[in-house]
């Protein structure tokens, strides 16, 4: 197969896009792409301050990498979750985020969440009993939490994350599946800021999983290519294996799916009842300050308090 | 000789002959889910497979608590 552009032998063809592509057009293409994308859904600007969420995986630093490359203000946000699972796997991410900003001289706010928390994510979850054996939970309640406070703290315009359109088309299948209208009222590619909340955007939202790995491959970018070693068996990777079987025999599906659900939601022809109110509902969390739905401690501060209540139960 | 696929610690052979896609889909891996390389270099799937190539796949789907 041959490049559209050039006619050299292709590194990657999307068929959803009827598009092949070689290496060098390819690494122009992602980019062009992304800033396609910033400027359909008016994400930020060249004079806003963009804190990024990284891991150390292929979605986040590729987005980094690309928001640098676009002339964007950028600084990285990593936050340590404790995780060991027998391959060190918080501290293989931390040394490849650290790499990654070094090499390119841009700023990274770290976190260790076992410091802030009172205890990793793994014992998080198991001291307070959430998630059923599964960290996923918990582990997403503290990196939404604590991004949210890192990136007010910052000063920063807007934060920016990695998710990817097999990332957002996976949410929706299923929230779909569970008509969860108040989670659908939320998806979208940016979030507004509200008070107690930064303004988020998504900006690899258009961009297959697949692409963004080509993308980090291409370019040379060292991510950590193991999985987080509780991924296994999530729900949502279910979900990415029923929608990647539909790709396969119907290019172009996902990207469908979700663009239509966007513009359904844009247009109100998906009805949520309650959802606008459930939105506007927010208190101040009486401990932290950010916001939260029920009057009171917000879930992190809660799930915090509970960990060291059980910490000094266990100590006694 | 067959062509071999390596999928992180997993090895499958496949007769030469057929596309990389054709064997991914043979061996039940989704396409969408690997790129395939050849002598470190990312490779289109619609490729024939030759007698002894060795083609390293790279597993690209992540998840968990959100996929961040």
């Amino acid at each position: 197969m041959k490049c559209r552009k050039c006619g050299a032998t292709a590194a990657i063809n999307m068929r959803h896009h009827r598009l092949a592509l070689c290496a060098s057009h390819y690494l122009e293409w992602i980019p062009e792409q992304t800033q396609r994308t910033i400027e359909h859904y008016r994400m930020f600007s060249l004079s806003d301050q963009v804190l990024v969420a990284v891991s150390g995986g292929k979605d986040s630093l590729g987005l980094w990498d690309v928001l640098d490359r676009l002339g964007y203000q950028t600084a990285g946000v990593y936050i340590g979750l404790g995780i060991d699972g027998g391959v060190r796997y918080s501290d293989q991410s931390l040394a490849r985020c650290r790499a990654f900003a070094g090499a390119r001289r841009l700023k990274l706010h770290t976190v260790d969440v076992p410091t802030e928390l009172g205890a990793s994510i793994p014992e998080a979850a198991r001291l307070t009993h959430r998630g059923q054996q599964k960290p996923c939970s918990v582990c997403g309640l503290t990196k939404r939490h604590v991004m949210n406070r890192v990136a007010l703290e910052a000063g920063v315009d807007v934060l920016a994350t990695g998710h990817n359109l097999d990332d957002e088309v996976a949410v929706l299948f299923g929230n779909t599946l569970s008509w969860s209208t108040g989670y659908l009222a939320r998806q979208a590619p940016v979030l507004e800021a509200r008070p107690g909340f930064v303004r988020k955007v998504k900006p690899f939202c258009r961009l297959m999983e697949r692409e963004t790995a080509a993308y980090a491959v291409l370019r040379g970018i060292d991510y950590i290519y193991d999985e987080c070693p509780f991924a296994e068996g999530a729900t949502n990777l279910t979900h990415k294996d029923l929608l990647n079987r539909l790709e396969a025999d119907r290019p172009g599906a996902k990207l469908s799916f979700y663009l239509s659900f966007l513009r359904a939601r844009q247009t109100g022809a998906l009805l949520l009842p309650g959802a606008a109110e459930a939105e506007s509902d927010l208190h101040a969390c009486v401990t932290c300050g950010q916001p939260t739905t029920a009057p009171g401690e917000c879930t992190y501060c809660r799930t915090r308090r509970r960990i060291h209540e059980k910490r000094e139960q266990r100590s006694r | 000789m067959p062509a071999t696929l390596i999928l992180r610690e997993k090895q499958y052979e496949v007769r030469h002959g057929m596309t990389v896609r054709d064997a991914l889909l043979r061996l039940d891996i989704l396409p969408e889910t690997v790129l395939p390389t050849r002598q470190g270099e990312l490779i289109t799937d619609d490729v024939l497979l030759q007698d002894g190539d060795v083609i390293r796949l790279i597993a690209v789907i992540s998840g968990g608590a959100d996929g961040a």
